[in-house]
Order: structure tokens, then C-alpha cells, then sequence
């Protein structure tokens, strides 16, 4: 396969130029060729949604893009909402209400739900549970995931 | 002492790497030189190997290697039995067969390994799998349990008479006898499908030989990193000190990441051996589906003897489980389905056929819970006909058969998955049971509310089941405790973890001991250069034998801490307190010392010391239980049936829990979540469908339905605490315990909801549609 093409993605605000196969998975191009492994892979068949990521602000699962699909566009990762020391406020609430437990599942949550939180900021029990029902979690049962963003949303 | 931090609901230490995407897991390793591995899998489920060409593969740019099982000479070995065989006691049959690195001449399950191909790329090493020419003969497949045992049917190992794999009675009392004495006998055909653990994270190895440190380095998504190192070692002829093997995050075990080894962790070990490169190879979920270890497959002819009020005179269960095409994990399961069903009963009289047959799918090793949902289903099941057909309210028959408070230890008299006696430690079952009728309102819902709310049409029905597990068996796990001149507080065990929280529990109970926080205890576990001696995370044992050995680690500490503060402050030990990272003197608190400035004196660089003396303020201690601790439970469900698509709302769920002392409720609590979710995906959701050629039919997230959160309910949690007496800390398990009953309490509580129908659920998991051909034949038989 030699048929490369040259893209330009600006992924947390930083653009990269990278020379990629058409066939590049866009979660792939993250993992392995920015090394942004934040972004997790658990099914690639665009069903559990841990590898989802902002594509220019909407949630998009990078498993079911190609690379080049990205030329041009934004990508916004886990990386770039809090670190340890400084939490994103949602992050923050996943932590007070252990909404973690392995967290493999956890960056496509929080990734889901940023957006979501911006557009619903009070929303009811139902409808969080709708806006994580493309997220699987097979260690909390949700409860928690539902805790946390109930409490993040009350202290905005 | 007071405890400060122990049972306090405290955030985990580890989450900021987590929520942030810091945290290492397996394939985020990357290494300079790094190559990566795929594998050619059989489409066949039990076929002859006729022909492997893969020199076009070879050619292909990109390829730096390409084996098969001929390439591998004598390395080619069969896997080491994982869990030790049953004592050759009379009458026992066993036949140990284990899986194989690659096929060298017979397939056994679809998906196995025939070859494996190593690029510089994973996309390339699949594209050269295309490259490869098998010639497979496609052998009859053995499908069925108990068509695996007709005469007839195909063999999965040639050299054995049947596909029996195993074969064991075990008895207590005389059933026979209790059978004739019984005023009523309830006997049911009760079946126990297939379904996946499919933790988020798939497997991956990620393997490391350095020609010229000569060490290996492996990265490995295992539940047991320290016998993966040993037997790794013993494989390839190493010594131990020279394999370090790292369990970094592991995005949930569940069970099948306890397998020793998996065909894919010893090829990448092999392949990097010959290389001198490292090796990475990632499993998919479709591959995850095929080449990961599943369970939960039996079929029982069950039989309870009673006595007209209900008292349960004996139990027969005589069953087939299912192993798939090998049998690396002996007994446990079957074991565990055994014991489980004897639940928190009295049980005076039993009698177990165990058969075990190899069938041509997936290996059975324990999925979390491993045996003990398939028990509880059966003794659950058997006591709702039986209270029907005696006309006693499904609660009042558990009352009537809970063991009493005081019948503890109790031994009932059969061997458990470790071959020792089945004896429960502590327990008060009664209790439990009347927490979880009056949080879910029982009497209130069958008086008024059902009659209501069948009066409007609708089909809502209620279940309640207790049960108890077994939780925390030997052997032993260990730790070490270290004071660092820092002041922070180091601990190394050698279980791994998979989001259970030790990172946080774990740290609780050593800050109790050294006075200070949790959040200044850092935790190292699962790297076998850390601490090199323990078995791993299973059976809900980490926070029973893991932090009891973490626990006797920090009370030597403690020891070592005030006898040398004793000397530094010339004060007695008993004047001494821990608080806030320091020792000091209780009445006078500024007559102080930290505990990093006695770190350092602990280890000093000049001067004498006394003979006798260890340096550092140090210790390493080892936990093995006589037995387990039997943790206890009891769920309660109300549900809600859509008579237009048979779909199964969970209205209400409640869990009463008591897994003796709480190390931290809200950890405990999210296990318990987790649990259910997982509890009702195989009670409604999650079947594995094989054809009759032993294909797979559903082997993806799209086919397989894992519950969501628009199907898991909102559990009600409360806690009783019935401290286990084997243990300094009084904890037990309960890693499992939010998944055991799930099915039982859902199956009573849907046919509570079409009651009008008289609906026998005998099998799990049902479905929509499962249900759907229930309801019609029993409408058949309704109104015949
Ligand atoms: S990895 Fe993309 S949806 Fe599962
Ligand atoms: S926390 Fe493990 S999958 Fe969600």
C-alpha cells in the first residue's frame, strides 16, 4: 500500500502533519502515531464507544473514521480536558462518585458526555442514561457514571 | 485502635491517571524496535490439519517472520495444567487435556491458532494472514453435552474412549433414604447457556527479550502476573530473576484473564525469545469472542426432597458441564456450581453426579462468579416450584431452610473448588433475607400493589433470593510494607488489579496502622519486580487474603516504628501515638518525630548497630486462610413484562449484602453494581449461540447484547456486617456476589409478573423471544 496521503489535523489544539495509509484508522492515528493512548479501543465495530473522541466539537467514535477522513478537521481527546493535578469538573465528579473502576471505558464517557453536558446542563436521570446508552461499562453498572454526571451538573 | 480509614467511603488514589487517560494499560507500551504479531485462526471447529504453506506470507514486505507449530520444534509443548488435578481419590476420573501454543495436527475449537505472523505493522501482519495456504478436513463437531457423551459422537481428543473429561460423585447423608421419607419431591430439567465475560479491554501482550541484559520483560493484561513469570520461566529455561512480568491497568479481568497461558502470551514470549525484538500483539473483540475463555454452560437433572411444611429433606444434582475443547482449570467450576447449591440451607441429605465433557468451543475457566450463578439457579429454582406446588410463599420456604446463627462453622460435608472440606465460616442469613423483604416492600407489593397493577393490564412481579458465596481461598497472597525517608508509606503486593480499587483499599488499612493518610500510601502491585511471591485476583480473595497480608505487613511495621520512636524519645511505647505522619508523645504533642526522620535513623550510614538489628523500618508478611470466608447475601427484584414484546423492564433492584467487615462501602458498592449489570446480562441479554458445526453465530458487541444503562436498574444497596472470624480484619469477598443471584431472583420475578400463565422458567439466559415461545407453550398447556 503506497498510496499515502499527507494530512494536517489539529488534535487538542496542536496540528500535526503526518504522511498515512487511506486505510488508517483515525483511533489508531491517535494511539500509535501521536501516542495520545488516552483514547481506548474495545470493540472497533462502533458499538461500545470507548475510543470516543470530539471531531470540531461533536462526539464521533475514531474506530469507525479513517485518518485522513480528519484532513482539515479538530480533534479534541481526553488529553485535553484536565490533567491529574487540575480535573475537568466532570472528571472531578467521576472521581467523587467512583464512577471509575478500571477505566478503560472511562475517556469515551467522559467524551460523550462533555458535549452532552453543554447543550443538556440539567438534564434528568432518563436522559442521561439515553445520552450514555452508546457507552458500555462492564464494571459499574452505570450507577455511579449516573451519579456523576447528575453531580457535576448541579454544581455548574 | 481505632480504626480511622478503614470502612470510611474514601475516592480512589488511583483515578486522576484514570479519568485523565495517564493510566498505563497494555497496548499503550510502545517500544523502540517494536514488531507486531497476528494470527491465523481456524474457521473450522474441529477439523484434521492437512497442509500449512506460508512462504508467501514470508515474502510478503513488511514480514519478518512467520511460524507454525513445525517451526517451533520441542518448544512446542501443551500448556500446564492451571489449577492443581483432583486427588486421585476412589472413583474419581480426570483426564487433564491442555490447549496448544499452535495446531500441529487437530482443530479443536473455531478460532484456534495455526499460525502466527510477526511485520513490522499489525495491518501488515494481517494483511500476510491472507498469504497463507491451509488445508483443513472438517471433522464432525461435538456440540451438544449430552450428545458429547452418545457412543457416537465425534471425539475431541482422539486418544480418550469419550469425550468425558471428568467424572465425580460426591454425597452427604443418605439421599435416598430423604427421598423416601419426603412428603413431596420436585425434580426439573434446569439448563445453564453459554455466555462471555467481554471485559472493555481485550487481551494483549506486549513481550521483550533483551539479548544483552538477557532479561524478558513481558506486559501482560493476566489476573496472575507472578505464575505467569515462574512458569514462563520454567518454559523456556530461564531463571525466574531473569522474567519480569507487569500486569500495568488492566481494563477488567473478570476471570478469563486468569488463564495460564493462553496461546497468544506464550507465542509473542517465543517469538521475541527468537527475535530479540519486542513484540506486540493486541487481541480484537472478534477474536476476543473465539480465542478468550468463556462459561457458565451445565445441564442439571435436579431433584428436591421436602417435607410437607416445606423443609428441605435432600437435594440431588446430577449434572453435565461443559469444558470446551480443554480442561487447564480442572474442576472449579463444577465444584463451585455444587457447593453453591447448597446456598444458605440446611441441607441434611445430598447426592452429585458430575460429569464434565470437552465439547469443540472456547475453554471454560471462571467468569466472575465461576459456577456459583449455576448453583444458586438450581436450588433457587427447585425451592420457588416447590413452594408453589406446596402452596407456601416463596419467602416463607427460605425462612423455613436458613441455616440458624448458631450453626456456624458449619461443614456441609462435601469438598469445595480447593478440595477441602465445604465449611462456612460465619453467617446470619436471617437477617439478611428480612432486610432485603422489607426494602422491597414485600408483603405491601403481593397484597396491594400486584392485584392493582394487574387489575390496570399490567404484568409486574416480584423475586427475592438469598445465597451465599465463597469468597477469599488460600493459598496465600503477601506484601511489603516500607516507611520511606519521604515519609510515604510503600506497599508492594503481588496481586494484580483490574478496578477492584486496591490502590485505595489496600492503603486504608495501612494508614490506620502508621498514622497517616490513605492518599500518602502508594501502592505498587501486579510487577514481578516488586514482589515476586502470590497467586492473583480471583475468587473475590484480594481483599481477604491480599490485605490481610497487607495488614499483618503494616502492624510489624507499626511494631518496628514505636520501638525505635521509643528509644528516640524516651518515652514508653504505650505513650506513643501515630498521628498525621509522625510519632509523638500523647501528652505532649510537640515531643514529636516523623516518620520519614525515622526512616532514616532506621537506616543508618555510620556507627553500630545492635546485633539482631534489621535495617529500615521494613517488613513482609504472608496471608493463608484454613478455608474460605462465606460471604452472604440476599437480592430482591420487582419487574415488569411488556405482553407485546416480552421485553423484561427491572423496575426496582435491591442488594443486601454482608461480606463481613467493609474496607471501603463505596468500592464495595460499585462491585456490587457491577455485578448486577453482568447478573443481568445472563439472565436476559448475553447467550453465546453456536451452530451445530461449533461456529459462532454472534460474535460481536452488534449481536451479543451487553446491558446498557438504559437496562441496568438503579440498585438499592444496604450492608449487614458479619465479621469473618478467619481473618484479623473480619473481611470477606465480594467481587462476585452482585452477579450470583441475578438470574434466580429474575426468573422468579417474571413468572411472578405472568403468574396468570403458571410460566416454569427452567433456563437462563431467556430473551424476548425465549420468553415469547415459553408464554405460548404454556398457554398451550393452559388451555388444553
Ligand atoms: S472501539 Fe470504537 S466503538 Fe468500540
Ligand atoms: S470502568 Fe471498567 S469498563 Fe467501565
Amino acid at each position: 500500500m503506497n498510496n499515502l496521503h499527507t494530512i494536517t489535523v489539529t488534535v487538542n489544539d496542536t496540528p500535526y502533519e503526518r504522511t498515512v495509509e487511506p486505510r488508517l484508522l483515525l483511533s489508531d492515528f491517535l494511539r500509535h502515531d501521536l501516542g495520545l493512548t488516552g483514547t481506548h479501543v474495545g470493540c472497533e465495530h462502533g458499538v461500545c464507544g470507548a475510543c470516543t473522541v470530539l471531531f470540531d466539537g461533536e462526539p464521533v467514535r475514531s474506530c469507525l473514521m479513517f485518518a485522513v477522513q480528519a484532513n482539515g478537521h479538530k480533534i479534541t481527546t481526553v488529553e485535553a480536558l484536565g490533567t491529574p493535578d487540575n480535573l475537568h469538573p466532570l472528571q472531578e465528579a467521576f472521581w467523587e462518585s467512583h464512577a471509575v473502576q478500571c477505566g478503560f471505558c472511562t475517556p469515551g464517557f467522559l467524551m460523550s458526555l462533555v458535549p452532552f453536558l453543554e447543550q443538556n446542563p440539567d438534564p434528568t436521570e432518563e436522559e442521561i442514561r439515553e445520552a450514555i446508552s452508546g457507552n458500555l461499562c462492564r464494571c459499574t453498572g452505570y450507577q455511579h457514571i449516573v451519579d456523576a454526571v447528575k453531580l457535576a451538573a448541579k454544581r455548574k | 485502635m481505632a480504626k480511622k480509614y478503614v470502612g470510611q467511603r474514601i475516592k480512589r488514589n488511583e483515578d486522576p491517571r484514570l479519568l485523565t487517560g495517564q493510566a498505563l494499560f497494555v497496548d499503550d507500551v510502545d517500544l523502540p524496535g517494536m514488531l507486531h504479531a497476528a494470527f491465523l485462526r481456524s474457521d473450522y471447529a474441529h477439523a484434521r490439519l492437512v497442509s500449512i504453506d506460508v512462504s508467501a506470507a514470508r515474502r510478503r514486505p513488511g514480514v519478518v517472520a512467520v511460524y507454525t507449530a513445525e517451526d517451533m520444534g520441542d518448544d512446542w509443548q501443551h500448556g500446564p495444567p492451571l489449577v492443581s488435578p483432583p486427588p486421585t481419590v476412589k472413583d474419581i476420573v480426570f483426564h487433564s487435556r491442555t490447549q496448544v501454543p499452535l495446531v500441529k495436527d487437530k482443530v479443536r475449537l473455531a478460532g484456534e491458532p495455526l499460525a502466527m505472523v510477526i511485520a513490522e505493522s499489525r495491518y501488515i501482519a494481517e494483511d500476510a494472514l491472507d498469504d497463507i495456504v491451509v488445508e483443513l478436513e472438517p471433522l464432525g463437531a461435538v456440540v451438544d453435552l449430552e450428545e458429547a457423551l452418545q457412543p457416537d459422537a465425534p471425539l475431541v481428543h482422539d486418544d480418550l474412549d469419550s469425550n468425558l473429561a471428568a467424572h465425580l460423585i460426591q454425597k452427604k447423608g443418605d439421599y435416598a433414604a430423604a427421598r423416601e421419607q419426603a412428603d413431596v419431591v420436585i425434580s426439573r430439567r434446569i439448563v445453564i447457556d453459554r455466555g462471555t465475560a467481554a471485559a472493555m479491554e481485550n487481551r494483549g501482550y506486549v513481550a521483550h527479550w533483551n539479548p544483552k541484559s538477557q532479561e524478558l520483560t513481558l506486559w501482560d493484561t493476566t489476573q496472575s502476573p507472578i505464575p505467569i513469570r515462574n512458569g514462563l520461566a520454567r518454559m523456556f529455561g530461564l531463571s525466574e530473576h531473569q522474567v519480569r512480568v507487569i500486569a500495568p491497568f488492566v481494563g477488567g479481568g473478570f476471570g478469563p484473564k486468569i488463564m495460564m497461558f493462553y496461546p497468544e502470551e506464550v507465542m509473542v514470549t517465543w517469538a521475541t525469545l527468537q527475535l530479540g525484538r519486542p513484540v506486540k500483539w493486541i487481541e480484537d473483540r472478534r477474536e476476543n469472542f473465539y480465542a478468550t475463555n468463556q462459561e457458565r454452560e451445565q445441564v442439571h437433572t435436579a431433584e428436591l426432597a421436602l417435607t410437607r411444611d416445606g423443609h428441605i429433606l435432600g437435594l440431588r444434582d446430577d449434572f453435565i458441564h461443559d469444558t470446551g475443547a480443554y480442561d487447564p482449570y480442572g474442576l472449579t467450576v463444577p465444584l463451585n456450581t455444587q457447593c453453591h447449591a447448597f446456598g444458605p440451607y440446611k441441607i441434611p441429605n445430598y447426592y452429585g453426579d458430575l460429569k464434565v465433557v470437552f465439547t469443540n468451543r472456547p475453554i471454560v475457566s471462571p467468569l466472575r462468579g465461576a459456577g456459583r450463578p449455576q448453583g444458586v439457579f438450581i436450588i433457587e429454582r427447585l425451592l420457588d416450584v416447590a413452594a408453589r406446588e406446596l402452596g407456601i410463599d416463596p419467602v416463607e420456604i427460605r425462612r423455613r431452610n436458613l441455616l440458624p446463627p448458631d450453626a456456624f462453622p458449619y461443614d456441609n460435608e462435601i469438598i469445595d473448588q480447593a478440595f477441602v472440606p465445604l465449611v462456612y465460616d460465619s453467617g446470619n442469613y436471617l437477617p439478611v433475607l428480612e432486610k432485603a423483604v422489607e426494602m422491597i416492600g414485600y408483603e405491601r407489593f403481593l397484597k396491594e400493589e400486584q392485584p392493582r397493577l394487574r387489575a390496570e393490564g399490567r404484568h409486574v412481579g416480584i423475586g427475592v433470593v438469598s445465597f451465599i458465596e465463597t469468597t477469599g481461598i488460600g493459598p496465600y497472597e503477601g506484601a511489603r510494607v516500607t516507611v520511606a525517608p519521604s515519609g510515604q508509606i510503600n506497599v508492594a503486593t503481588g496481586v494484580g488489579t483490574q478496578g477492584q480499587g486496591h490502590f485505595t483499599s489496600f492503603a486504608q488499612i495501612v494508614a490506620d496502622q502508621l498514622g497517616v493518610s490513605p492518599h500518602d500510601v502508594h501502592l505498587v502491585t501486579g510487577d514481578t519486580a516488586q514482589f515476586h511471591w502470590g497467586t492473583g485476583t480471583f475468587a473475590s480473595r484480594g481483599a481477604v487474603v491480599a490485605a490481610n497480608a497487607i495488614h499483618a505487613a503494616a502492624v510489624t511495621v507499626r511494631g518496628k516504628v514505636l520501638k525505635l520512636a521509643s528509644k528516640v524519645l524516651d518515652t514508653p511505647e504505650e505513650e506513643l501515638e501515630l498521628v498525621d505522619g509522625h510519632v509523638r508523645v500523647a501528652d505532649i504533642p510537640q515531643r514529636s518525630i516523623s516518620l520519614g526522620q525515622l526512616a532514616v535513623l532506621a537506616n543508618p550510614l555510620r556507627g553500630a548497630v545492635e546485633p539482631g538489628t534489621e535495617p529500615g523500618l521494613e517488613a513482609t508478611a504472608y496471608f493463608g486462610p484454613k478455608y474460605g470466608a462465606t460471604a452472604s447475601g440476599a437480592h430482591a427484584a420487582i419487574v415488569e413484562v411488556d405482553p407485546e414484546t416480552m421485553m423484561v423492564d427491572v423496575k426496582r433492584y435491591v442488594i443486601v449484602e454482608d461480606c463481613g467487615t467493609l474496607l471501603n462501602p463505596l468500592i464495595v458498592e460499585g462491585q456490587l453494581h457491577g455485578g448486577l449489570a453482568l447478573g443481568l446480562g445472563n439472565s436476559f441479554y448475553e447467550k453465546l449461540v453456536y451452530d451445530e458445526n461449533g461456529q459462532l453465530l454472534n460474535a460481536s458487541f452488534a449481536d451479543y447484547l451487553l446491558p446498557t444503562a438504559l437496562e441496568v436498574p438503579r440498585a438499592e444497596v444496604s450492608h449487614l456486617e458479619t465479621p469473618s472470624p478467619l481473618n484479623p480484619l473480619g473481611s470477606k469477598g465480594v467481587g462476585e456476589g452482585g452477579a450470583i443471584p441475578v438470574p434466580a431472583v429474575f426468573a422468579q420475578a417474571v413468572e411472578s409478573a405472568l403468574a396468570d400463565y403458571g410460566l416454569e422458567i427452567l433456563e437462563a439466559p431467556l430473551s424476548p423471544n425465549r420468553l415469547f415461545e415459553l408464554l405460548q407453550a404454556a398457554r398451550v398447556t393452559r388451555d388444553a
